[in-house]
């Protein structure tokens, strides 16, 4: 299936290459650098290029493009979610997937890339497993290592690979049993420019960190799990369960783990948080143009908005912003266009304005259209859509664990057009 | 200097090599591993490096396996130093290190070793180690790559391992199978069900393969479900399922779903919800293309889930939904705001969104979607503004109420700074007014007047094309425009020069006083063009609109040439045809047929023989000695039926799965009992590493079904619900009960015990059951009986049985069963009898034989069978005088058990006892 992998930076330099079949000449590529520079912007880069011997999918992610090569038909999803998997695992394994992360820790890099595929077929992708053959690199470990001469790689057979739940092993142990959740929901929207709501949706990710002892099996239920439109689980979870009683039964995997994933039915009226007053202007002559953006609470329940972020992404006559902001600070960048201006927590007793002036590359036409604005917000203990955790229980399993549940909302891509 | 310096580290890292300290040999391997990371050649190491391929230390082994893996191909005959130490490997007793070997062994390209990697792989594939088959099934494909001449055998194996029953293997042997012969698809067919069932716990990737296999399986197996007047719902479904004795009379309607197709569908349909985009990607298409039409609905929520993936994922998803959208609009119409635009996505994603908002657009939402529509052309991407005013034209073309607005508004923007968005416009007012061809002088006057301001070679050439086209709707005008473009004629873009010829030629045929030395002027420039399209054209245009004594015939058809009524360009979507590709394959994205593309064939008009699938069901091989499975035999005369609980008892038995369904139901005649009904819903999905109990209901008897319940863990609740049922009401429970780890043994003992002691009638008193227990007499006795033995197939007798509900009086341990016996022939027959061998070791109690039977006589008799506790059935020969015709009961373990009443502090009692 996936016969070979490049990774590509931002500038072009093939960093790193892995074969699982024969070799192929790394020439390959150049059918990739074509498409790169028609494509301008990275993201522009189309996921399938066809050349006459291969095809070539490509993900972008942090900086790195990786280049897989596929010389037979195959599901183009199946290699996507395989390249961001392996994405994944060298962030948990380096706390960062980067270029120079990547250059550090090549050896592992190698082992994992050897064990994720065999002859281009996965073969373990889960971390708890990957985790067991090959340890992560830690700053201790490296240093004993050294000194002893020992190894990271695993001597043993990964228990999980061969039992029917791969994510968890076997023989977990902790001193602290606790388990916590994490209700994360955002908030996709579109409002135009009167500040009515083209388009809004709530999407809601429950993120665990579990780290029980033994063979717990727990279950999570909901106040109201009516809300819960379209939902996808990690594998742990007992489909059937859900469909008839609405609860979440599972043998979690050890650790860090994505539990669920939901959609709010559409017929749940979506709360807006904050609202944007702004205006945007071009002038027809002396090539400058107006800014003035005020933002303010709508429907917070309550709650104070925090990490409030405006982005825009100028048109590219803006040469340089002279504004004034009441509160937080701005940055424009004249080489990518974007305008962000940091406010932080936001005050329903003074609201924060940025007002200036722009200034336009003199002599060319005035922009077409207004940039839209990105909002970011996070608001701590609510979850917008009003989900609520019922209750928890472990069985199988003797002692009491810790459990703690946490609500945040974050503006998903909330979208203010003008 | 560079070679030298590089030379020289090769050198040092031999010596590290070669040195007696691990760390440093490591230390080496690393350095090595970093070459070949960047694309270095270290093939010169060859050497130093397979001497350590039997290292004890496992970093350092693999580190020198990858190696291997790499140079192998290069240097062949040194490669061969280090297969015996991989011949060694594969015969260690840890299972890990037999499958790294053969991983090893397998990816070493190297032609001198296949027969022994075939021999490596038979072996393998035979292993104990569900782990080691994996890996088997994965050198399967190494080695076909490598001498495809091995396919035969190679096909053996796949058989073989096709056959497994652990989930580690399904996805890799039908990768395999995919890969060396996707077109034997008879070898799938008594694996089939089997497939479908533990399809949910196989490894995802695995389910992405199994999937696309299955659907192209279903293709040529059953038939379509599309049909006109296939209106199939859940009830008819459930109908079939239930009445055996219906069957024949439903066959007869139009359409119904072959068992093994609703199968399919079913078990894949919790995999929508599944965190792999590319397994609900199978799914949908899955779905697609076998589904019946009014079921598609389920896979669009999951679909439009998947767009809030990452960029390539949405990309590919969003072309699926394109191609889709197209041919049911109705699938997308209520998620049609999920595909709104944002100022920050990807151009291609920007596109794909328009084309499927564009084939979305109807009569209702078509304002809506205009709206939108209008704040995407002042967008700052300029490409995407032009594919936006395609999208409008679409939208114009295809819903006429609207034409006129769609009209107004592109004139509009006819008036637009940018010149991208100017042309575009110009481009699909063209067009559209070709296929309006009523009076829209206006527009075209307008277009005239703005004429100057456009540069753009191709809305010029349009506006020509127009101008002359409709130059009778503007004689005054046309003309005009004619003497302006004489005098730029040299400086203007050879499509717009062709086109200005055009013009010219036919206002010389409509309006030929005016223009008539125009035209020859443009003629004249056009002679000596450089282009040579160019003149080409007008010499052709000359010889046919001038007349002169060398122009033959043509020339008086000249103004019915160029004047011809054009046919309108059709707007059409780019996604029209994409659907001869399978969804969500590469050839689908690409639209054009890659190397490898496996065609989905079209429905078969009659269904092949659904026979094929059918499977004695064995104990799986490595069951774990605790669990308590039971198998049903398949057999002919009882298809329907034995087809359904063989499905279901595979569900079970397969240790992977266990899927239970619930439901309760009043009884009606115990109006006295209040809230006797308890019914637990809940359902599991629960894996051989845990405890795994199912109860299971059947639906017995059509009419009057009982209760079922179904518990799940605890084992507390587990009891409670349990002892409180058969306090309360009479229940069918079946139980199918399995347990796989010793881990959980403790906990399930109680449970094991309980159900057992139930199931044994509760007169095995080895259970320490200190309370008196008394049977009660059943609230309710089926009066429908089962079919044993038909009288076509009897000779003209005919047996029926069904289940009393009372303690046996052959026996404790025995299940009374009462047999009618008639005689449908026209000669009496004599001495029925059960004959002395019971074939499966059951312990029956024969009822006396019966000398004589009339002709149209019945007679009825009593039985017991001791089914061990077991829903295995029960077989036996009932014999004639001429005939023996063997028979077999399957009961289900709701008729296994007897009921008690007992008080509640008993109950408790005894639950106690129970906890384990």
């Amino acid at each position: 299936m996936i016969h070979s992998l490049f990774l590509i930076n931002n500038a072009g330099d093939l960093f790193l290459e892995k074969h699982w079949k024969s070799v192929i000449s790394r020439s390959v590529c150049d059918y990739f650098f074509e498409a790169r520079e028609k494509a301008v912007e990275p993201d522009n880069v189309p996921p399938v290029i066809r050349t006459p011997h291969h095809y070539l999918i490509n993900i972008y992610r942090e900086k790195i493009f990786f280049v897989s090569v596929i010389q037979t038909e195959v599901p183009p999803l199946f290699v996507i979610e395989f390249l961001h998997r392996v994405a994944e695992t060298f962030q948990d394994y380096f706390g960062e997937c980067s270029e120079s992360t990547i250059k550090d820790n090549v050896v592992i890099v190698y082992e994992l890339l050897e064990e994720m595929l065999d002859n281009g077929f996965p073969l373990a992708t889960e971390s708890n497993i990957l985790k067991e053959l090959i340890r992560p690199p830690t700053i201790l470990r490296s240093m004993v290592n050294t000194i002893t001469g020992s190894s990271n790689v695993g001597e043993t057979l990964p228990t999980g690979q061969l039992s029917t739940i791969p994510w968890r092993r076997a023989g977990v142990k902790y001193t602290n049993n606790e388990a916590y959740f994490d209700v994360v929901e955002e908030i996709d929207a579109i409002l135009d420019k009167s500040g009515t709501t083209v388009f809004a949706e709530i999407q809601g990710v429950i993120d665990a960190c579990v780290k029980l002892s033994g063979m717990p099996d727990l279950t999570l239920s909901f106040m109201n799990p009516r809300l819960l439109d379209d939902v996808s689980f990690h594998p742990c979870v007992r489909y059937k369960r859900w469909e008839s009683e609405r609860v979440i039964s599972f043998v979690p995997p050890d650790g860090n783990f994505q539990l669920m994933s939901y959609h709010i039915s559409a017929q749940n009226l979506v709360a807006i948080p904050v609202y944007v007053k702004q205006n945007i202007s071009f002038f027809e002559t002396g090539s400058s143009g107006r800014l003035d953006i005020t933002v303010g609470p709508k429907q917070t329940m309550g709650k104070t908005v925090e990490g409030l972020v405006v982005t825009v992404h100028m048109p590219k006559v803006v040469l340089s912003a002279n504004l004034n902001a009441t509160q937080g600070t701005y940055n424009y960048d004249p080489v990518t266009k974007i305008l962000v201006w940091d406010i932080g927590k936001l005050n329903p007793q003074k609201l924060p304005n940025l007002k200036g002036s722009l200034s336009l590359q003199s002599g060319a036409p005035k922009p077409e259209e207004n940039p839209s604005l990105n909002i970011d917000l996070k608001i701590q203990q609510l979850a917008i859509s009003g989900l609520k955790v019922n209750r928890l229980d472990m069985y199988g399993e003797k002692y009491k664990p810790f459990k703690g549940v946490k609500y945040v909302t974050k503006a998903g891509k909330f979208q203010v057009r003008t | 200097m560079l070679n030298h310096r590089f030379l020289c580290r090769n050198e040092d890292l031999k010596e590290m090599l070669e040195s007696n300290k691990e760390s440093l040999k490591l230390e080496a391997m690393k350095r090595i591993v970093g070459l070949i990371a960047k694309g270095k050649n270290a093939s010169e190491l060859f050497p130093a490096v397979v001497k350590n391929v039997a290292s004890k230390n496992i970093e350092l082994k693999k580190l020198v396996y990858v190696y291997l893996v790499r140079y192998a191909e290069e240097q062949q005959d040194l490669a061969l130093l280090s297969i015996s130490t991989f011949q060694r490997a594969l015969k260690d007793p840890n299972q890990l290190i037999r499958a790294s070997a053969l991983r090893v062994l397998s990816s070493i390209r190297v032609p001198i070793i296949v027969p022994i990697m075939m021999l490596a792989i038979k072996e393998a594939a035979t292993d104990l180690s569900p782990y080691v088959r994996k890996t088997a099934a994965h050198a399967i494909q190494k080695l076909y790559s490598l001498d495809p001449d091995q396919k035969e055998h190679l096909i053996e194996v796949i058989e073989k391992l096709l056959k497994d029953k652990s989930t580690l293997v399904a996805g890799s042997v039908v990768m395999a199978f995919e890969e060396v012969c996707p077109d034997r698809i008879d070898l799938i067919h008594k694996n089939y069900r089997k497939l479908c069932n533990l399809l949910v716990d196989v490894e995802e990737w695995g389910q992405v393969v199994i999937i696309h296999m299955l659907t192209r399986y279903a293709r040529t197996q059953f038939v379509s479900p599309w049909r006109e007047d296939a209106m199939f719902d859940e009830n008819n479904e459930k109908a079939f399922y239930d009445s055996e004795e219906e069957r024949k009379v439903e066959q007869t309607k139009p359409y119904i779903m072959d068992p093994d197709h609703r199968l399919l569908l079913r078990n894949t349909k919790p995999l929508l919800q599944s965190r792999n985009t590319a397994v609900v990607m199978a799914v949908s298409q899955l779905y697609w293309h076998l589904a019946p039409k009014h079921e598609l609905s389920i896979i669009t929520k999951s679909l439009v889930r998947l767009l809030r993936s990452h960029r390539e994922v949405q990309y590919v998803v969003l072309q699926n939904i394109a191609t889709m959208s197209i041919q049911r609009k109705g699938m997308f119409e209520p998620f049609m705001k999920s595909f709104y635009v944002r100022s920050t996505d990807a151009t291609h994603i920007k596109t794909l969104k328009l084309e499927i908002l564009t084939n979305l657009a109807n009569e209702a939402n078509i304002s809506t979607i205009l709206r939108e529509f209008q704040t995407y052309v002042k967008s700052q991407d300029k490409a995407f503004a032009a594919a936006t005013i395609q999208a409008i034209g679409r939208c114009a073309t295809n819903i006429s109420e609207v034409t006129d607005t769609c009209l107004n508004g592109l004139v509009l923007l006819l008036s637009n700074r940018d010149e991208t968005v100017v042309a575009e416009s110009v481009v699909v007012i063209k067009k559209l007014l070709q296929t309006q061809p009523s009076q829209h002088s206006d527009i075209i006057k307008h277009m005239a007047k703005l004429f100057d301001n456009i540069t753009v070679p191709m809305a010029r050439a349009s506006i020509l094309w127009l101008m002359g086209e409709y130059c009778e709707h503007v004689p005054k005008i046309a003309p005009d425009v004619l003497r302006k473009m004489a005098k730029t004629f040299t400086n203007e873009e050879d499509i717009v020069k062709l086109q200005i010829v055009n013009l010219a030629a036919k206002l010389y045929l409509t309006n030929s006083k005016q223009t008539k030395l125009l035209t020859q002027y443009i003629l004249n420039l056009g002679k000596y063009d450089q282009n040579y399209d160019i003149r080409d054209r007008t010499r052709f245009i000359r010889q046919l609109i001038v007349p002169n004594e060398k122009s033959g015939a043509l020339s008086k058809y000249a103004r019915r040439i160029l004047m011809a009524p054009k046919p309108a360009p059709v707007l059409q979507s780019a996604f029209k045809d994409r659907d001869r590709f399978q969804l969500g394959t590469l050839s689908h994205t690409l639209n054009s047929q890659a190397s490898g593309y496996l065609e989905l064939s079209d429905w078969p008009a009659v269904a092949p023989d659904q026979s094929v699938r059918n499977v004695e069901v064995v104990e799986p091989a490595g069951a774990p000695a605790l669990r308590k499975s039971k198998t049903a035999k398949s057999n002919e005369k009882f298809y329907s039926d034995s087809e359904e609980e063989e499905e279901e008892e595979e569900e079970g038995s397969s240790s992977e799965e266990s899927v239970s369904e619930s439901e309760s139901e009043e009884n009606s005649d115990d109006s006295n009992k209040s809230s006797s009904s308890q019914s637990e819903k809940s359902s599991s999905e629960s894996d051989s590493e845990k405890k795994k109990k199912t109860l299971k209901n059947k639906k017995l008897q059509q009419q009057k079904p009982d209760i079922l319940i179904i518990t799940y863990l605890p084992p507390q609740i587990m009891q409670k619900t349990l002892l409180l049922i058969i306090m309360t009401k009479y229940i069918l429970i079946h139980i199918v009960l399995s347990i796989s780890t010793q881990f959980f043994v403790n906990c399930m003992c109680s449970l094991l015990h309980l159900c057992v002691f139930l199931a044994c009638q509760f007169d095995v008193v080895s259970w320490h059951v200190h309370v008196s227990l008394q049977a009660s007499s059943p609230v309710f006795v089926p009066e429908t009986s089962h079919e044993l033995l038909h009288r076509m197939t009897g000779k003209g007798l005919s047996a029926q049985y069904r289940f009393t509900r009372q303690p046996c009086i052959y026996g404790n341990s025995m299940v009374s069963l009462q047999l009618t016996l008639s005689n449908s022939s026209d000669q009496a027959l004599e001495n029925i009898h059960i004959s002395e061998k019971s074939s499966t070791g059951q312990n029956i109690h024969r009822f006396n034989a019966i000398e004589r039977l009339e002709p149209q006589a019945s007679v009825t008799v009593s039985m017991g069978v001791d089914f061990n506790d077991s829903t295995q059935a029960a077989n036996f020969q009932l014999c004639t005088k001429e005939d023996e015709f063997s028979v077999s009961i399957q009961p289900a373990v709701g008729e296994l058990l007897l009921p008690i009443t007992m008080s509640e502090a008993d109950f408790t009692k005894e639950q106690e006892h129970r906890a384990g």
